[in-house]
């Protein structure tokens, strides 16, 4: 199991409603579902994984979650998740001010641009970082909006966002020992549950 | 067929005909005293009879499904892409029947067989016939078969709202319910292009107020032209372009000369009128496009699609075509949000196709048939 999906799951309630931003193969919401027992669908846009998806017998729904989700009522999941994906949309605070307005509580997870190897390979190099957890050149990589924990705190309060958790995730013994120290820093995945009465 | 026979196809198929002599009661408040139902299925109902998939046809479609009726026969069932051994539809693992409906004119009862109140052929006077007659009529052939609980219902366009009928009318009674290309009820640009092509038959002189049969004539060109509407309607514009152009089939634009020109669209539109007019009855087209026209899914459910897929019990999928605009994926994409938002199971794909509304009925879609596939293969 992925680490950040146990955290994940952690946050979701059981019996609960969920709807999955980019939900990929569908991985996570099956483990809900068999697990917690919840109730939930998964946008999705690559036909890949929206085949995995329909194999993995989830709810999976074809659709860009750039058009919005003007569809959905106010508060109607308990919780809406979007993993490592809201480093892809073209305007990632339209889409977290949408998820707030959807769902009770808001799960979202992404890279961390601040974690320190970003940061040594712009600093040494000059060149855009590419890693095991990033492994795109600048110009194909569909991670077109990078942020750090601290730019995704700053927009939280500009969208008047409580912050309810916050996990890092960091391989290697020293990046786990300085997580907690410094998360901006040694934090490879930010994991942010959050919400908006 | 083609020798040799693919491995994948159902071979050699025959039809049976079933008679119903218990009154079936319609929406249009008529009753039919009794009605045949004409069948094709392929594959093996299993002892439980839980492997049963009931695939409903579109509105000049037939029960030929699949398979040929002989070895001379060239062209096989409408479905055979997707219905035989290993395919989505899969007759190693499932019992696939299809019925012709009432009202139509391959075998069921309609306007072509005879009223036996008066011993003279329906014509005109065939009742009305909406989706849910059909369904109920279908729910009688279930009985008949000892069939509870079908695995799947299955339709394309009119066949989906059949297979959306049955969910909500006897929501106990499937357990998937596959809607391809199809919507909750008409725009009214659909209806105008159902009532223009209704007019081109009525206003032939060989009509007859419908009852042509009696008088011993066809209405021919009025059909023809009908399905030439029809026709153009399901395709797309792009693939209409990419298969005739502004190709000629005979003629020049040389100046100079004052040759007739004959697109190759225009003829292939005429072959097609043509062929169609001859194989379909003109009363039963009538029949099937206001049945179409009729279709509201939550009419009775205070016009609120969600509160209609409240009623139903089994999983969804729903498949749309990107080129079809006669039931554009907008129409699919309202299916699947009334479907979330009444908190059923579904599943929702959009496949890239140059082929139109017609796209659900070609082979060769990679993207179509694995998403298909998929699903069928998680039914049990």
């Amino acid at each position: 199991m992925r680490l950040d999906y146990s955290i994940v799951a952690n946050w979701v309630e059981p019996n609960s409603q969920v709807l999955d931003l980019g939900c990929g193969d569908g991985s996570l919401l099956k483990q809900l579902r068999d697990e917690k027992n919840v109730h939930g669908y998964g946008l999705e846009i690559n036909s890949e994984n929206i085949l995995r998806s329909i194999q993995n017998d989830i709810n999976v729904i074809e659709r860009d979650i750039e058009g919005g989700l003007t569809n959905f009522a106010d508060k109607r999941f308990d919780t809406v998740i979007m993993s490592q994906a809201i480093q892809t949309l073209k305007r990632p605070d339209q889409a977290l001010a949408e998820m707030l307005r959807v769902g009770r509580e808001c799960i979202i997870t992404f890279p961390n641009f601040g974690h320190w190897k970003a940061r040594l390979m712009l600093a040494t190099k000059g060149r855009m970082p590419v890693s095991d957890l990033l492994p795109y050149e600048w110009y194909n990589t569909p991670n077109i909006h990078f942020c750090t924990f601290k730019d995704f705190d700053f927009m939280c309060r500009t969208l008047g966002a409580r912050i309810i958790n916050r996990e890092v995730i960091a391989n290697g013994s020293a990046g786990k020992a300085l997580q907690g120290l410094h998360p901006n820093l040694f934090g490879e995945t930010a994991l942010y549950r959050v919400s908006k009465d | 067929m083609p020798n040799p026979l693919p491995q994948n196809s159902v071979g050699i198929v025959s039809s049976k005909s079933m008679l119903f002599d218990t009154p079936l009661e319609l929406a249009c408040g008529r009753t039919l005293e009794s009605y045949e139902l004409v069948y094709e299925s392929y594959g093996k109902l299993n002892e439980d009879k839980s492997n049963a998939i009931l695939v409903c046809h579109a509105l000049s479609g037939d029960h030929h499904l699949a398979g040929y009726y002989s070895e001379e026969d060239k062209k096989p069932g409408w479905w055979e892409a997707y219905v035989g051994p290993g395919k989505p539809l899969d007759t190693d693992r499932f019992f696939i029947i299809c019925p012709n409906n009432i009202g139509g004119c391959h075998g069921s009862t309609g306007p072509a067989s005879t009223n036996p109140d008066t011993g003279k052929v329906w014509g005109a006077d065939f009742p009305a016939l909406r989706v849910r007659d059909w369904v109920h009529s279908q729910a009688r052939l279930a009985d008949r078969l000892g069939i509870e609980q079908w695995a799947a219902v299955v339709g394309g366009s009119l066949g989906g709202m059949q297979a959306m009928r049955w969910a909500l009318e006897y929501p106990e009674r499937l357990r998937h319910c596959v809607v391809i290309a199809s919507a909750m009820k008409l725009s009214a640009q659909n209806i105008a292009f159902n009532e223009t092509a209704r007019s081109a038959i009525q206003s032939d002189p060989n009509f007859k107020q419908g009852h042509y049969l009696e008088h011993n004539t066809l209405p021919a060109r009025g059909l023809s032209v009908a399905r030439m509407i029809g026709h153009i309607t399901y395709l797309s514009d792009d693939g209409m372009g990419k298969k005739f152009g502004r190709d000629l089939r005979s003629g020049t634009f040389q100046q100079g000369t004052e040759e007739p020109v004959e697109f190759q669209i225009e003829s292939y539109l005429r072959y097609q009128g043509s062929k169609f007019s001859t194989a379909f009855d003109a009363n039963t087209y009538i029949l099937m496009t206001k049945a179409l026209d009729y279709f509201d899914l939550a009419r009775e459910y205070e016009h609120d699609a969600a509160q209609a897929f409240r009623h139903a019990q089994c999983k969804f999928l729903v498949v749309s075509f990107t080129s079809d605009w006669r039931f554009a994926p907008e129409r699919s994409q309202e299916i699947v949000d009334a479907l979330m938002q009444a908190d059923r199971d579904v599943c929702y794909a959009e496949i890239d196709s140059p082929y139109g509304h017609d796209a659900f009925l070609v082979g060769n879609q990679s993207r179509y048939w694995d998403v298909f596939h998929s699903y069928m293969s998680k039914v049990n």
